[in-house]
């Protein structure tokens, strides 16, 4: 890993003054970026960590949602929005290990984007709104593709709000070395109509399966899903699964997921 | 960058780059070995310790992200008369171990896990240890020391 210039500030705005410099990076909980970092994927020439800010951390229940804090860890999450947001806590709970969900974070998973990583399909099917030290950005128009974001250089996630559906789940089909998703689902059920977002199966990343939201706002139940297929065009194909395997799997757990609404 | 912390309750201070790693400052400033790194990516858990209070993987964060923390490493384990811990002395009682590579790591995974939740079910001690790899055991036998540690009644492995 080749060296850099540590900072750790205590609020948001010295934290943007540090990220002012050329090739510096926040650094939240280091569960992506140390790694990138050792493989020599990512070179900062400073690391601006969020951990000392405390105004980013933690689960506030609000009206109609909850927000969390951009640098809140999993296990925080998994724990404390088990009351209010149960499937998004459970959720959480199940991203990596113990050891990951006690340092990594909501803001580093999101500014991240992984195309199997689980918080994103939560905040696409919530319609969860992300907040940054500038702007409000609705997750519709926050995902834009693998690994890249809506995020402006030097912008931090300092929130994220989500309103709480009448009923959630999140299934993850685990790829059993990584247990990233090999696909996963969360299906959101809310007065207006159901959302449907799918994580770890299409190479533009997290998206929404719309047809089944159609159908699932229609008549929520499993076998509404009947006679819809997901193409198996733009799906990832890799050694874990081929694209026509991920595009049957996101119909299966879209099914299984409306099951155990 | 001059970084002191906490480790195994005796205050530490050493001298750290940005890109020093908890587990580097751990072994080769502090000379503390018993925390092992056995990828180096993330995977295997050898280099669990605990960062108050709660296991994090050394090898995935900065000694400087440690400033003013209390950390555990496995040297700290021991009960201060120096004999096993419970949790050490039941990996050995039920041979939860080979070549003793994953132990330091699946000690203080137990630690934590036995700490929130102090009569795991087996499943649980299984979900737990997602984090820790052991190219030994087999794991049958580490779940069932870290039951027997909880206090609950598991057959005793053959001599
Ligand atoms: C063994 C292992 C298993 C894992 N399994 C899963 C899994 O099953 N599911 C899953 O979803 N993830 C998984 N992860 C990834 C994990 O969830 C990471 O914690 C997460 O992807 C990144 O969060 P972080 O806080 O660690 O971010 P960092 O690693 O600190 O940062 C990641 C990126 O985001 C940027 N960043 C960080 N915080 C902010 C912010 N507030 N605003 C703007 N930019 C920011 C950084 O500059 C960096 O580019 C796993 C990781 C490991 C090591
Ligand atoms: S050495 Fe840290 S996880 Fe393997
Ligand atoms: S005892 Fe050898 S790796 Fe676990």
């Amino acid at each position: 890993m080749y060296n850099f210039d540590f900072v750790k500030p205590a609020t948001v705005d010295e934290a943007l003054a540090a990220l002012a410099e050329e090739d510096a990076l926040p650094l939240s909980g280091g569960q992506t970026l140390i790694p990138a970092m050792k493989q020599r994927l990512n070179a900062p020439s400073r690391l601006v960590s969020l951990l000392g800010i405390d105004a980013l951390k933690g689960v506030c229940p609000g009206e109609g949602g909850v927000t969390i804090g951009g640098a809140t860890a999993h296990a925080v999450v998994a724990r404390e929005a088990a009351a209010v947001y149960p499937a998004l806590a459970a959720l959480a709970g199940g991203i990596g290990d113990p050891a990951v969900r006690n340092r990594g974070t909501i803001g580093g998973s999101l500014a991240n984007n992984d195309p199997a990583a689980c918080y994103p399909a939560a905040v696409l099917a919530s319609g969860a709104v992300i907040v940054t030290d500038r702007r409000e950005i609705a997750a519709d128009s926050f995902f834009q593709g693998m690994f890249t974001t809506d995020l402006e250089e030097g912008e931090i996630i300092t929130a994220v709000k989500f309103p709480i559906p009448e009923a959630a789940h999140y299934l993850k089909f685990e790829q059993p070395a990584s247990r990233f998703a090999l696909t996963g689902v969360v299906v959101a059920k809310f007065a207006e109509g159901v959302r449907v977002a799918v994580t770890g199966a299409s190479e533009d990343g997290v998206f929404r399966w719309s047809e089944a939201e159609a159908a699932l706002s229609d008549s929520f139940r499993p076998e509404a899903l009947e006679g819809l297929s997901v193409p198996a065009e733009g799906m990832i194909s890799d050694l874990h699964g081929s694209g026509a395997y991920r595009a049957h799997l996101v119909k299966v757990l879209t099914g299984r997921a409306v099951q155990a609404c | 960058m001059k970084i002191t912390m906490t480790v195994n309750g005796r205050p530490c201070s050493g001298e750290v780059e940005g890109r020093t790693l908890l587990v580097q400052f751990l072994r080769d400033i502090q000379g503390l070995t018993g925390t092992h790194v056995g990828c180096d990516t993330s995977q295997c858990g050898a280099c669990t310790v605990h960062v108050d209070g709660r296991q994090v993987k050394s090898c995935t964060m900065f000694a400087a992200e440690a400033e003013g923390a209390e950390v555990t490493t496995i040297e700290g384990m021991a009960n201060a008369d120096g004999s096993l811990s419970v949790i050490q002395q039941a990996f050995q009682d039920h041979h939860g171990l080979q070549c003793g590579f994953c132990t330091p790591g699946m000690v203080m995974a137990a630690a934590a896990l036995l700490k929130d939740n102090p009569r795991p079910s087996e499943a649980e001690v299984r979900a737990h240890l997602e984090g820790n790899l052991c190219r030994c055991t087999g794991y049958h036998n580490i779940v069932k020391a870290i039951l027997a540690a909880s206090g609950q009644a598991v057959a005793v492995a053959a001599e």
